[in-house]
């Protein structure tokens, strides 16, 4: 992320560019989910920023929202730039053009988003057909085994049908259908949730590729903090519909700097692990979520002014923020506010 | 009225699917009010050709004494269908239950034992539903009448083998998906013998097709118990009134210019079929999720005070602004379940 | 908590020859369960079976009371199909499963249900593991209704809130009207481990029971889970995917390829000092949250093959970094070779070969012997090109060593392989393992030309 003004030179001009976007989900009757509620990110050219959060925070809505792909019943507003293309409100039609050379998305089960009645072969050329049909077939084929050879599928099997292969593989021909236009933006969608613990390094390790090779910008949704230290630049950290800290993925590791970050990396459960560790409580409703800062009641860290203010985003040292009354600014706390927050405890019913 | 847990949606159904469920209710709840108060209602017996000792008019055209007219017999129209509406109401409740006691019994451990037996019913289940139905039923209405004469059973019984292919189907299809889910294994590893686990687990969750499948069925039934009384395999005449016969009586009525003998009967069949369709309709929309069409609205969102950057002192500026509208929510209560 | 995982280590063995304290709970001997497949058409119509699926082939262990085992695998490795062998509700082939010294293989589904009391069972998917048409009160006091235990109605209200309230979710009142769909994935987690204890079975097994539930939530449930072991003196079987959780929660692990346990032994070991190629190339494969550690990987190449027709001699014999002579080398995996260089050739180099090689699919039979086709307007002296070229490429690649000549024909190149040996149980420090590498007259074979 820039930290002054984002300069002219198309290098650093971000690819994507989220500015307070909210996306509410209307419900029959009663209030909205404000699935996603103020969000502004960016990504650059080349550049990975994996997007974590647990179940609940809004972090497929917002994959989701960036493309287009939401319900009718829901409300967007702000704005999603896409190379300085305003997103929210075009004609689906021009949503669909880009969709495919522009925007690329991958989801999460590879096994029921291909067609099963048709070869490989069709689906990478139905793709060329819509999106370049000035192509001639024999550029087609060729631009379709060179994606394919680029994910490790050998060009003898293009004319098998989906169900020859493995799950593994055919999300590694979701990705290569996905990547045969050269989008400059790829959205996956926990792409590696339901594979393997080796098929889903082969697959990071293709996507890490991804960065190097074709300067694909590239937002990564996933609950798995292991893949986003493994496979991305930066990181944003979602929570209950905002993003609570957003910097360099390894300097988010090493410290963070939001208590919810913090102790959710203490959560997880890796080869080192001694002890468990967990967040109390459970993450919030929607319609409904807690005053002021949302994290506040389930927080070791919480102090006054947590539930009455919302805390203000705070710049932090290399180009990192949060959003944390413990960063400041010191002078938007009141008087007092900075004093432990005597909490109640967390009944046992509420916890997840 | 508590509904069981998996009927549950039918409360909360709104907008279009609701009149829908509503008008058909209201139709239905009509003519079974009909059916049941039959005896209080109609003016004369289903039969009745005389009333103070004076014979009825033959072929007589609407007027007070006769709000539908009167038939060739002498029968009274509006009567007529006012009892046809009872055994109308009769045979089809009487189909329906048996349907569903053959139907859904055997759909259930056709599905959940699989194998030969399995395999058998649904070969002969298959050959009934090949059938054409109608020719079916006569049939049935045939070779049971020297039993049972012509009346309301056989009638009902008539239907039913029409109607027990459907219900073992649905439910046989929908017990091979039931019984593969994680819960009905469960429940095996623990333990529960069979006849729990088919009761218990399987049941309540295959019969959410059940209700609207049966009003769907009922309307189909009074069209098939009309046509078997319009060709005469239907009930004895002196049994009971009945729709069709009455239907069947009407077309030389109609050569000469008397509309009122059939017009009322078709009329009555008309308007109950549309009112099982509209229910069992109903129902489908509102129990069945893939079919279900709700209209949520967008919701409106607040905009922001001002347009906001990323990064930068600016941000915080008019992050600060914008956060201020909502600094100032009431502290709500934290929902949770 | 940091404390317990050392104790547990210290205190039990590994392997199956050492003496243990107490009587095995669980005496799995040669286990094998096999799903017949249904072929094509004309294949069913003669009655025909087309092959069958060996989802369990051959495994064999102990369970000894108050431990935790682990069994390890990715999908395709059994593990599922073994944890439902284990509970009856899948019929073995073959082989012996001795809970306390009963037979249990084999029993009618009356005898076993008496048994059944004694087996708890967690599934992976909290959502789908609760029947959505009963409350959870219902749900976790049928149990009690199966076996007509627990006395009145009175006496099983009272035994289900003990039972709630036991996994954390108080007031029982609370939750006992509720039904599935309207508590969260950690609860419905819960009320499972409730009705799974309800019974004060001796044996819990476990398929999968976190990984459906999001990172902060699974340390509660395990942790949850160690509570019941403690206070129950459960013995677990957990079934996983997930080596981390498992090096946590387990005293023992078995890790699990293609239906046979590859390794087995005490937790420590096997993420210290992993022997068999497989269990190091899990271990290396495991995303670790720490952006300082991305070390080349190394994976083995390919995926997990088809169950139906396994690899001959190790079935990781065509992704194993470290196979050599013995390991079972076969025709397809030329193939898998030859298409895996195609992958990185140009197209027009790709076509080029292509054409000089005829109809790949014969190499599909597996065989230790076989005909690398010309075209069939071509020579024998094209398939020997392609093949040195191969062989050039990457002349150490594991594949050549098992090559034991290659004769130019007619109609194109005859490769002979050396035999494979199917691989037995070799004792490496205090585990098992199933790999030449430790097998010393495998080694000694290997080294005979």
């Amino acid at each position: 992320m820039s930290d002054g003004p984002v300069t002219a030179s198309t290098d650093t001009e971000p690819v994507l560019r989220v500015n307070d976007l909210r996306v509410w989900y209307g419900t029959q009757d009663g209030d909205p989910v404000r699935a996603v509620d103020g969000v502004s990110l960016e990504i650059k050219a080349g550049e990975t920023l994996g997007l974590v959060g647990e179940s609940g925070c809004g972090k497929s809505t917002l994959g989701r929202g960036v493309l287009g792909l939401l319900p009718d019943s829901a409300g967007v507003e702000g704005r999603v730039l896409y190379r300085d293309r305003e997103l929210v409100g075009i004609p689906p039609k021009e949503m669909r053009a880009m969709r495919g050379p522009e925007v690329g998305l991958i989801f999460q089960e590879p096994m029921t988003r291909l067609n099963p009645l048709v070869t490989i072969e069709s689906h990478f050329m139905e793709t060329l057909r819509a999106h370049e049909p000035e192509l001639d077939k024999e550029e087609m084929k060729r631009r379709s085994l060179e994606a394919l050879a680029g994910m490790g599928i050998p060009p003898t099997r293009f004319k098998q049908y989906p169900h020859e292969f493995s799950g593994g593989m055919r999300q590694r021909i979701m990705i290569a259908l996905a990547l045969v236009l050269g989008p400059k933006l790829l959205v996956a969608d926990e792409p590696t949730t339901a594979l393997d613990v080796i098929v889903e390094a082969q697959i990071l390790g293709i996507l890490a590729d991804l960065r190097r090779n074709f300067d694909t910008a590239l937002l990564l949704i996933t609950h798995n903090l292991g893949i986003v230290a493994e496979a991305c630049d930066r990181l944003a950290v979602m929570y209950a519909g905002r993003i609570v800290e957003e910097g360099d993925a390894r300097e988010v590791f090493a410290e963070p700097a939001h208590p919810y970050t913090r102790e959710l990396l203490r959560s997880i459960i890796s080869l080192d692990t001694t002890g468990l560790h967990y967040i109390p409580g459970a993450p919030p409703n929607l319609i409904d979520p807690p005053s002021g800062c949302r994290f506040h009641p389930r927080c070791p860290n919480a102090m006054r002014v947590c539930p009455e203010r919302f805390p203000i985003e705070v710049p932090l040292a290399g180009g990192r923020r949060t959003e944390c009354w413990l960063h400041g600014p010191a002078d938007e706390i009141p008087p007092g506010g900075s004093e432990p927050l005597e909490r109640q405890e967390i009944a046992l019913a509420e916890e997840a | 009225m508590r509904l069981p847990h998996v009927l549950q949606p039918v409360a909360q159904t709104r907008g279009v699917p609701r009149w829908i469920l509503i008008s058909g209710v209201v139709i239905v709840a009509f003519f079974l009010i009909l059916a049941i108060f039959a005896p209080l209602i109609a003016p004369y017996g289903f039969d009745q050709v005389e009333a103070d000792g004076m014979r009825f008019a033959k072929q007589a055209s609407p007027d007070s004494q006769h709000l539908f007219g009167t038939t060739v017999q002498s029968t009274d129209v509006l009567s007529r269908v006012v009892w046809g509406s009872r055994t109308a109401i009769e045979v089809v409740v009487l189909a329906v239950v048996f349907s569903l006691a053959i139907g859904v019994p055997l759909g259930l451990f056709s599905g959940y034992v699989g194998g030969r037996i399995d395999r058998f019913l649904v070969l002969i289940m298959d050959a009934l539903f090949a059938f054409p139905y109608l020719l079916l039923a006569i049939v049935i209405a045939f070779l049971l009448s020297d039993t049972f004469g012509q009346g309301v059973v056989t009638a009902a019984v008539a239907i039913t083998v029409v109607y027990v292919p459907q219900y073992f189907r649905v439910i046989r299809n929908h017990v091979i998906s039931v019984r593969e889910e994680p819960y009905v294994e469960a429940a095996r590893a623990l333990g529960a013998p069979r006849r729990t686990i088919i009761g218990r687990y399987i049941f309540y969750n295959v019969i959410q097709n059940v209700p609207s499948l049966a009003t769907l069925n009922a309307a189909d039934a009074i069209l098939t118990l009309a046509a078997l009384g319009f060709l005469g395999y239907g009930i004895q005449p002196t049994d009971a009134a009945e729709w069709g016969y009455d239907l069947q009586r009407a077309i030389d009525d109609a050569g000469a210019g008397i509309w009122w003998t059939g017009l009322f009967p078709g009329l009555a069949i008309v308007l109950l079929v549309t009112g099982f369709t509209l229910l069992g309709e109903g129902l489908n929309d509102v129990i069945n999720p893939l079919i279900r069409y709700q209209r949520i609205p967008k919701p409106d969102i607040p905009a922001a005070a001002r347009p906001l950057e990323v990064g930068g002192p600016a941000a915080a500026g008019a992050a600060r602004a914008a956060t201020e509208t909502r600094a100032h929510d009431p502290p709500g209560e934290v929902n949770r379940e | 908590m940091e404390s317990a995982q050392l104790e547990r280590s210290a205190a039990r063995g590994g392997g199956r020859g050492e003496t243990s304290r107490a009587d095995p709970l669980l005496e799995v001997r040669d286990l094998r369960t096999l799903f017949g497949l249904r072929g094509s058409f004309a294949d069913r119509l003669r009655g025909a079976e087309a092959g069958s699926v060996h989802a369990v082939d051959g495994v064999s262990f102990d369970l000894r009371p108050g431990e935790v085992l682990g069994i390890v695998g990715e999908s395709g490795s059994g593990k599922t199909t073994l944890g439902r062998t284990l509970l009856g509700l899948v019929d073995a082939t073959s082989g012996s499963i001795k809970l306390e010294g009963r037979e249990i293989t084999g029993l009618g589904e009356a005898e076993f249900r008496e048994l059944r009391t004694r087996l708890g069972i967690v599934f992976q998917d909290p959502h789908a593991s609760l029947n959505p048409a009963l409350t959870i009160g219902a749900s976790v006091g049928d149990p009690l209704r199966f076996h007509g235990l627990g006395g009145s109605d009175e006496e099983r209200r009272g035994r289900v809130v003990a039972a709630l309230e036991r996994v954390g979710l108080a007031p029982a009142q609370q939750f006992m009207d509720k039904y599935p769909a309207a508590l969260s994935g950690g609860q419905k987690q819960r009320a499972v481990l409730a009705r799974a204890i309800i019974l004060g079975p001796d044996i819990l097994i476990a398929d999968e029971p976190v990984s459906m539930l999001d990172m902060s939530v699974r340390a509660k449930i395990l942790e949850l889970m160690l509570d019941l072991k403690r206070e129950f003196a459960l013995t677990y079987v957990y079934i996983t995917h997930d080596l981390a959780t498992a090096k946590f929660f387990c005293d023992r692990i078995a890790i699990m390829y293609l239906g046979r346990i590859v390794e087995i032994g005490p937790a420590a070991q096997i993420y210290d000092d992993p022997k068999h190629p497989y269990t190091q190339a899990l271990l290396r494969a495991i995303p670790e949250p720490d952006p300082s550690r991305t070390v080349p990987r190394d994976l083995p190449r390919g995926e997990v093959p088809d169950a139906v027709m396994p690899p001959l001699g190790c079935s990781l014999h065509p992704r194993c970094p470290r196979a050599f002579e013995v390991c079972g080398w076969e025709s397809r995996d030329l193939r898998t070779l030859l298409e895996l260089r195609w992958t990185q050739l140009p197209e027009e180099e790709f076509e080029r070969e292509r054409a000089l090689i005829g109809d790949l699919d014969v190499l599909d039979e597996p065989a230790t012997e076989c005909v690398l086709p010309a075209a069939p307007d071509g020579a024998g002296d094209d398939a020997a090109e392609v093949l040195e070229r191969l062989r050039a490429e990457a002349p150490d690649d594991p594949f050549w060593k098992g090559v034991a000549s290659t004769d130019v024909e007619q109609g194109g190149v005859r490769v002979r392989f050396r035999d494979g040996i199917v691989p037995g149980e070799s004792e490496a420090d205090a585990a098992l393992v199933r790999c030449h590498l430790y097998d010393d007259a495998a080694l000694a074979k290997a080294r005979k030309p």
